[in-house]
């Protein structure tokens, strides 16, 4: 869709609330968390609404029926009037009675238990990426968060440094993620799809770069990525480009931060177990291809403001971080 | 009903025994409120224009997806600087100085009542300000490899992202260094406000003949002193983290960072009101003024704006909701939220009513008052809809919000501001602005906002943060944005409007008569600009309106041109400018790791304030 | 001053009560910061190893003694008998200053024992809370030695009663804040 017709649909969709093409929309829900919300939304901006109509267009009247008629006779110096005032103190509050009871009832509806058997996700903000642990399926990964679909999911969020915020629009409402805490969202998604997120609290310099998508996926095709996860890392074939990179990694600082199950212990950056089979690296910013994955290798904070990954070209050389990537992509 | 008819004769202020004194020195150790309200004016509007330009560098990076105008790291310092200056260098200010110009005359006082207190509130702002805005420029002194150590974590600072670990260059260290500055400004010129309305009134000003500027003044400053120490201790706890290794943020030590927040938002909330009730206050004068009938249900209005000075202080988790404080917490504040629309939605509709059955005049600050009301009911619509938890979880930390905040601040407090400069601007130089400009003013100002901030509803909603100084082409919101960015620039151009306006009639201006507006209260009765003394009687008061003529009284009749009496003023003092000297040179001990400069800045303050205390000066 | 005013209070003493009443929100942050991280320390020294209560408790009678002074002080320069103003205005502030010795004494202590304001939340919110009353009572002292120094000079008397009178307001309220502190801090642990 061309950009120009964007602003067109913006305000019936504003209004309405149904499909385009924003994917990180409020206004498209996709879980029953998000439909909860949504439908309180969509209330109370009828109620203001109503009441912006009403009270501006007593301000307009006032303004354009009063204006000064040259030599006119001079207003009637009215003080107040008691029960005219009573009456617009009560009509507020009557109104937001209609606001306040919903409110409360969604609030107490979206308070983030789900159901025993929900699929468990465990949330941590890293500066600037995320990560996921599923506890009961033994799966770590980052960037990417799969579920499936129709199921209830709970997320577990916390923060390993600052504060961040974790938000996927489309399946609901956000919460922050602080160091020592831990806030719960529930929710089930209700169709299949690639939705986006990112961060929504100031976290320091890449903040605007710590972005997320969820993968809502039908249920054997979750069951398949389970199982791809919970394997380890694909060997790659002796003599590969692959298996040089494999050794460039194993002798370089990588290790030291990232974990490659079998291979590398560690835990400041992000699980590079089955790093090939994500679509986005650096916490979605951007798409995992051969290209990408060089510079980013090659000096990480030049593509991400502030990345704690450090420049890592010298000392490795281009051949290095060809290697790196092929290995890299192996990691199915 | 009719007014008083402004007395033809310009201003007979050249009684001998008080020659109105000229020059820089008299400038820098003025006390005299009227010369503090117009140096605070300059000063805030400077400021403004800079917080101003901060906006439209972000305006200009974020009109299109992947904008590359500004690295990450400036556009950080550009949000937080922009949102501090707004708030505390150019709002504040601005209605500080109608605080000190107006209230005094107001109240028919000769100043207020602590003059050199007064004094000392405008220095340490100015130093402050300078301080905190001197991050922009002596990155190098700090070895940081950048121009700029401004400040970079939002005007909210949320620990533990401020904490050293994870800021460790001097920007917050600017930031919390002229916060607490700028704190001490405030409190001293709250504690002044208080007793100047209290206890400086006119005979027969009894407190509900108070006008209502003045009543809202009352009540901002009473939220001033009880707001600001909660922040000043936040901050303290702040200092000791960063400079002195202690852990009152920091997880590792069994801390919250949550803390912050509270003791933040304890503070936040309440300040929000600090910076909409004066201008309340303002559009409860031009409104009764233009239409030519008192200010509808003035009791109303004014236990109003007591009220939402209480409730202001019992909402102030509704910035935490995505924190997760639990259903019962969440509801709680949910409803003390809603309910502060009631008194608010009485002010409206109070105003409404002071409009219908009047003879409005349409000047340009009755326009702006009149776009003050249409344009805060949408900011408080839109914080209604913040008020509600569930719905805020989509709204928070997006447009939507920077929506609301602009709606209320711009469409409100600086279009209230705005209606009080053109009414009160004659009286306090003596020449008129210019109609015709003030509304083009008006109506560029008008669509500029709209066009602006208006699209930043639909930006948050459809899922663009704030404070990312990118966003991809794939949100769909570039057009909105560009919009946005078109309508800052309108602003950009209302204000050189504004800015030709005030040039140009400092000398080809109308000249004012003593009331060009046939307003109630006494600053009409007096000459434009008023005498170094004031009123040259102090006049009695005997009701609400007493420049009009009601349908229960006679106008009063205005102080004589030419005072029966020598009128004793006190002169200058340059104590409370050198006290305030001590304080940034006290702020620049920890900032550089230098002890002796606290001792020194510590003997700076501690010499102002004895030759201060024991200087020779009568009222 | 002589001025009429219009609620009848004098400026000065008015303002001095707002003052006050600023004051208490801020000792009101601190405290209540106090409470939400009692017991949070995750390492030692705690406050049953540290605090010496019998010690505290005489630094408090000092500084309830110096109220006691402070009345007789503004008792004194009222009824315009100096000598014993300046009797009374010294003894105050010495006993404010041996409460701030006092002060001085267990700072010292806990730092032997190893509580600094970087051991932990205990240090932290201790040392800021007990910091910042004792940084009151310096101003208090600084303040009443110049009172001192101008009734030496024969400066001060009768005229001055208003400003004794607020010195006094002080006084009495930085004592009222460290009952409050005593108790929280010490007495309920
Ligand atoms: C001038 C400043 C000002 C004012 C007056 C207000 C007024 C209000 N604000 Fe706003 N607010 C801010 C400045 C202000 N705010 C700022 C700066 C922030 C962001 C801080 C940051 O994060 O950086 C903020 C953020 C903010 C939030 C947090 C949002 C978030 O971060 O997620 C919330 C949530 O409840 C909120 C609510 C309200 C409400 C309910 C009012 C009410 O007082 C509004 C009441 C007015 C009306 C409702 C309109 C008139 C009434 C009627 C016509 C009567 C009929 C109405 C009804 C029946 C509804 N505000
Ligand atoms: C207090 C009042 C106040 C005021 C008046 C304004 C005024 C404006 N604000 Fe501000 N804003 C805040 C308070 C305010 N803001 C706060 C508190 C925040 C949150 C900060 C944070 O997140 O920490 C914020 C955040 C904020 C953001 C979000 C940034 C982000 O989250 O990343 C944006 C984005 O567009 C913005 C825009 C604007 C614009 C375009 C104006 C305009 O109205 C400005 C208009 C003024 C001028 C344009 C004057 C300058 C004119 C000249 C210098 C003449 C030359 C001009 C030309 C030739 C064109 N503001
Ligand atoms: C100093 C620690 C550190 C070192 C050393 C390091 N990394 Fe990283 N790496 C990180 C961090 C932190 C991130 C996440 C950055 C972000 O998105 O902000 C990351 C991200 C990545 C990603 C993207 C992963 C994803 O799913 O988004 C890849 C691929 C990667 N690193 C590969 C490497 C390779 C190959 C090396 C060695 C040559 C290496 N890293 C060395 C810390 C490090
Ligand atoms: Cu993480 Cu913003
Ligand atoms: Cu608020």
């Amino acid at each position: 869709m061309p950009r120009s017709r964007h602003w067109l649909t913006a305000v019936p969709l504003a209004v309405y609330g149904c499909a385009g093409s924003f994917p990180q929309s409020t206004l498209h829900p996709r879980s029953d968390f998000a439909a909860e919300i949504q439908q309180l939304f969509t209330g109370i901006f009828w109620w203001a609404l109503a009441v912006f109509a009403v009270v501006e267009t007593l301000l307009l009247v006032a303004i354009i029926r009063f204006r000064k008629s040259e030599r006119g006779p001079p207003p009637k110096p009215t003080h107040g009037h008691t029960l005219l005032e009573i009456g617009w103190t009560l009509a507020p509050a009557v109104i937001l009675v209609f606001v306040a009871v919903p409110t409360v009832r969604t609030i107490f509806a979206t308070a983030g238990e789900a159901p025993r058997q929900a699929l468990q996700v465990e949330v941590i903000g890293h500066q600037w990426w995320w990560e996921y642990r599923y506890p009961d399926l033994g799966i770590v990964t980052a960037g990417e968060m799969h579920v499936p679909v129709g199921k209830p999911v709970q997320v577990s969020i916390t923060s390993a440094d600052v504060i961040h915020s974790f938000w996927a629009p489309a399946l609901g409402g956000k919460r922050d993620a602080i160091a020592g805490h831990v806030n719960r969202i529930a929710f089930r998604a209700d169709s299949v799809g690639d939705y986006l997120g990112q961060c929504v609290e100031f976290c320091g310099a890449s903040h605007a770069n710590m972005r997320l998508r969820v993968l809502v996926d039908a249920d054997t095709s979750f069951q398949a990525w389970v199982k791809t996860e919970q394997g380890g890392p694909a060997a790659p074939p002796a003599g590969s480009a692959a298996e040089r990179g494999k050794a460039v990694f194993s002798r370089s600082a990588c290790i030291g931060c990232h974990t490659i199950q079998g291979v590398s212990p560690g835990v400041i950056g992000p699980n590079l177990t089955h790093v090939g089979s994500r679509a986005t690296i650096a916490s979605g910013v951007f798409p995992n291809d051969s290209a990408h994955l060089a510079s980013w290798i090659a000096d990480a904070p030049s593509l991400k403001p502030g990345a704690i990954m450090t420049r890592m070209k010298p000392p490795l050389t281009d051949a290095d971080i060809a290697a790196l990537v092929a290995y890299l992509q192996s990691l199915k | 009903m009719s007014h008083v008819a402004a007395s033809a004769a310009p201003a007979a202020f050249a009684f001998p025994a008080t020659p109105r004194p000229r020059g820089l020195k008299s400038w820098v150790t003025t006390t005299d409120h009227k010369r503090i309200g117009l140096l605070y004016f300059w000063t805030a509007f400077c400021f403004f224009l800079l917080g101003g330009l901060e906006a439209l560098v972000i305006r200009l990076q974020l009109a299109q997806p992947d904008g590359h105008l500004v690295s990450a790291a400036t556009y950080n310092q550009l949000f937080t600087m922009h949102g501090t200056t707004m708030i505390f260098l150019a709002l504040m200010p601005l209605s500080a100085s109608f605080f000190n110009y107006i209230v005094p005359l107001q109240i028919g006082a000769r100043d207020v009542a602590f003059p050199r207190l007064n004094a000392f509130s405008y220095w340490v702002f100015l130093l402050g300000g300078l301080f905190l805005n001197a991050s922009w420029l002596v990155g190098p002194l700090f070895h940081a490899g950048s121009l700029s150590v401004a400040p970079d974590a939002g005007w909210f600072g949320y620990a533990n992202l401020t904490e050293r670990q994870f800021s460790p260059g001097p920007n917050i260290d600017f930031w919390v260094l002229g916060l607490q500055i700028l704190g001490i400004s405030s409190l001293a010129a709250g504690f002044n406000f208080i007793v100047t309305i209290l206890n400086m009134r006119a005979p027969g000003m009894k407190m509900m003949r108070l006008p209502t500027f003045s009543w809202m003044t009352l009540v901002t400053q009473f939220l001033v002193i009880t707001a600001f120490p909660v922040i000043t201790v936040a901050l303290v706890f702040l200092m000791f983290d960063r400079f002195f290794g202690a852990h009152f943020y920091v997880v590792q030590a069994g801390a919250t960072p949550i803390l912050w927040q509270h003791l933040f938002w304890l503070f936040g909330h309440p300040e929000v009101y600090i910076l909409i009730l004066p201008a309340m206050g303002i559009v409860s004068e031009v409104l009764p003024t233009f239409a030519r009938k008192p200010l509808f249900g003035y009791t109303v209005v004014v236990y109003s704006g007591v009220l939402i000075g209480f409730m202001g202080w019992g909402v102030w988790s509704h910035h935490m909701f995505a924190v997760g404080l639990g259903p019962i917490g969440d509801s709680v504040f949910a409803a003390t939220t809603m309910l502060i629309a009631v008194p608010t939605g009485v002010k409206i509709f109070n105003w409404i009513a002071t409009l219908w059955g009047g003879a409005i005049r349409g000047t340009t600050a009755l326009h702006f008052a009149v776009g003050f009301i249409a344009m805060f009911i949408i900011g408080g619509l839109s914080g209604v809809s913040h008020a509600s938890p569930p719905a805020d979880l989509q709204q928070t930390d997006t447009y939507y919000v920077v929506a609301h905040i602009h709606y209320v601040l711009f469409g409100g407090t600086v279009q209230g501001l705005f209606a009080g400069i053109y009414y009160w601007w004659p009286k306090m130089t003596g020449r008129l602005l210019d109609e015709r400009l003030g509304k083009l003013h008006f109506w560029l100002t008008f669509i500029g906002m709209n066009l602006t901030f208006f699209p930043m509803h639909l930006i948050g909603l459809l899922g663009m943060p704030r404070r990312i100084y990118t966003y991809g082409p794939e949100l769909g919101v570039g057009a909105l944005n560009l919009t946005s960015t078109i309508g800052a620039l309108l602003i950009g151009v209302s204000v050189l409007v504004f800015i030709g306006n005030l040039l140009r009639t400092r000398k080809r201006g109308a000249i004012a008569p003593n009331d060009p507006w046939g307003g109630a209260t006494l600053e009409w009765s007096i000459p434009s600009p008023p005498p170094v003394y004031n009123f040259s009687v102090i006049p009695t008061v005997e009701n609400r309106l007493p420049r009009w003529k009601t349908e229960l009284h006679e106008p009063i009749t205005d102080p004589p041109a030419v005072p029966p009496a020598p009128i004793h003023v006190p002169g200058g003092s340059w104590w409370p400018l050198v006290a305030a000297l001590g304080l940034p040179v006290l702020a620049l001990a920890p900032l550089t790791h230098t002890l002796w400069l606290a001792f020194l800045g510590a003997a700076i303050l501690l010499f102002g304030v004895y030759r201060w205390a024991f200087e020779p000066f009568e009222m | 001053m002589t001025h009429a005013t219009s609620m009848g209070l004098d400026s000065r003493k008015m303002a001095f009560w707002a003052f006050i009443g600023s004051e208490c929100l801020l000792f009101t942050s601190l405290i209540s910061t106090y409470l939400v991280y009692k017991g949070k320390s995750v390492v030692g020294p705690y406050p049953h190893d540290v605090l010496n209560i019998p010690f505290t408790s005489v630094s408090t009678f000092d500084l309830l003694m110096s109220s006691l002074m402070m009345v007789l002080a503004l008792a004194a320069v009222q009824r315009g008998d100096m000598t014993w103003a300046k009797i009374w205005l010294f003894s105050t502030a010495l006993l404010g200053l041996v409460f701030l010795g006092g002060q001085v004494i267990e700072f010292t202590e806990f730092v032997h024992k190893g509580l600094t304001l970087q051991t932990n939340l205990f240090g932290c919110t201790f040392f800021v809370l007990t910091g910042t009353h004792g940084a009151h009572v310096s101003v208090g002292v600084l303040w009443l030695l110049t009172l001192w120094v101008r009734a030496l000079q024969g400066k001060l008397g009768p005229a001055n009663a208003m400003t004794v009178e607020i010195t006094g307001l002080y006084w009495h309220f930085v004592d009222v804040v460290w009952i409050v502190i005593f108790t929280v801090v010490y007495l309920i642990q």
